[in-house]
């Protein structure tokens, strides 16, 4: 039987071939997951990446992927969700600053059928991560349904805020925030999944 | 995605740890609380899916693909290999994207300040999409060593970066791939950092087979992901 192949870190030199605009040729995703037609409540998703001694991580690569406003990925409903890829990826600055323009993703079923709170799943990797890291997004004004999503209620209790992204109101529209702390007091949960 | 069906986990044994203090940077950077085990559910079950409409007819063949006035320099090579699961099924129509070092061992990227040049026919990115069998096939040019700023007189061995997907979220892969004898790997924390026993499995092959005579020689290198199981009844 063949063994999975080793991961080994996405290194520092990424940019040009992962989030390659800036150097003139196309991306396969970008962080803007949305144009004028897709359906459902924009948001913006702001926030950093921060290592262990609360520095910035400029070098990080973060992917989401996430169901659309109605709660279907793209993948079960190919012919429908054209427009919407449910898929971005965004390079994080020098200040460890990253966005997506996206919509607020419907709830999809989890393990045993039951609903899931509306959530976004989060890879991030960057040079010094010798394995990609996975961890969720969820959001702090869907409180009945976080406090009944099957997947928070494994995560211990005085950690699950580390998974909540905070509703800030725009005259844009909403922004929420979500920090990434990689160590320390403050580290976001990551999953093994 | 057939819903009875779950990937088998992440074989933490043949991955490297998440902090490797012979690789600097993964003192401050890889978590160092427990992960968080979590069943599989749809999120981690679907995949962003790309089409031949995301692969510009190029894009494999990183001598043509940002040509401007000739040809890139360098030795050109030919890296072929099948991307499978864990039973050995090949894992078709999937996104294989590369990077890498040009032959001076110079990234086109702009923070990459190593003294050597950069060549105005290569870019060192390509993508391309699995075939029916799981094949794929890059034209490329051999990257050359790189010093880096880990240790002392620290060179990372020749290498090629590679990025997969397979047909779920939690399929996903980024690694490197490296050639054969290359005496750097001995002294190279990040290949280093991968347990010695699943070390070759990043180790392309000199292949024959893929050599086409009087234009480029041929390494054969397979990519194994996460493969589907039946999901055991009491976890349903
Ligand atoms: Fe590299």
């Amino acid at each position: 039987m063949p063994a999975q192949t080793p991961s080994q870190t996405v290194g520092p030199y990424f940019a040009y071939a992962l989030t390659p605009e800036p150097y003139g040729y196309p991306g396969i995703a970008s962080n803007r997951l949305v144009d004028i037609g897709t359906p459902g409540e924009r948001i913006l998703l702001r926030g950093r990446v921060l290592d262990g001694a609360g520095e910035p991580v400029e070098d990080a690569l973060l992917e989401i992927w996430q169901a659309d406003a109605s709660g279907r990925y793209p993948t079960e409903a190919p012919g429908e969700a054209r427009g919407f890829r449910g898929f971005g990826r965004c390079g994080t600055d020098a200040e460890g600053r990253f966005s997506f323009e996206t919509v607020k993703p419907g709830r999809v079923p989890g393990p045993d059928g039951k609903l899931q709170a509306p959530h976004i799943a989060v890879i991030v990797t960057a040079r010094g991560l010798l394995n990609h890291l996975v961890t969720r997004i969820y959001f702090a004004d869907e409180v009945a349904a976080n406090a009944s999503d099957p997947i928070l209620a494994l995560v211990p209790e005085d950690r699950r805020a580390t998974l909540i992204a905070r509703r800030e109101d725009h005259p844009g529209g909403p922004v929420y925030r979500f920090d990434i702390h990689l160590q320390g007091e403050q580290e976001t949960v990551f999953f093994d999944v | 995605m057939k819903p009875n069906l779950v990937y088998g986990a992440r074989d933490w044994s043949s991955h490297p740890p998440l902090v490797f203090p012979a690789y600097r940077s993964t003192t401050t950077r890889g978590p160092k609380k427990p992960l968080v085990p979590i069943p599989q559910t749809l999120t981690e079950l679907t995949a962003p899916v790309y089409g031949h409409d995301a692969i510009g007819p190029l894009d494999s063949d990183l001598t043509r693909n940002a040509a401007k006035n000739g040809e890139p320099l360098g030795e050109r090579i030919i890296v072929a290999g099948r991307v499978l699961d864990e039973a050995g099924r090949p894992v078709p129509h999937t996104l294989i994207e590369i990077w890498q070092a040009n032959a001076a061992g110079r990234y086109i990227h702009r923070r990459d300040q190593h003294h050597a040049p950069l060549d105005p026919n290569f870019h060192g990115a390509g993508r391309c999409l699995t075939d029916a069998e799981g094949r794929y096939r890059f034209v490329t040019i051999r990257p050359g060593p790189y010093p880096w700023q880990n240790h002392d007189n620290a060179w990372r061995p020749s290498h090629i970066h590679f990025s997969l997907f397979g047909h779920a979220f939690c399929t996903r892969l980024v690694t490197q791939m490296y050639f054969p004898g290359d005496p750097l790997l001995a002294h190279d924390p990040i290949f280093q950092s991968v347990p010695a026993f699943a070390r070759d499995r990043l180790i392309s092959r000199f292949s024959l087979e893929l050599t086409e005579p009087g234009w480029a020689t041929g390494y054969a290198f397979d990519i194994v992901l996460r493969g589907p199981r039946e999901t055991p009844m009491e976890n349903r």
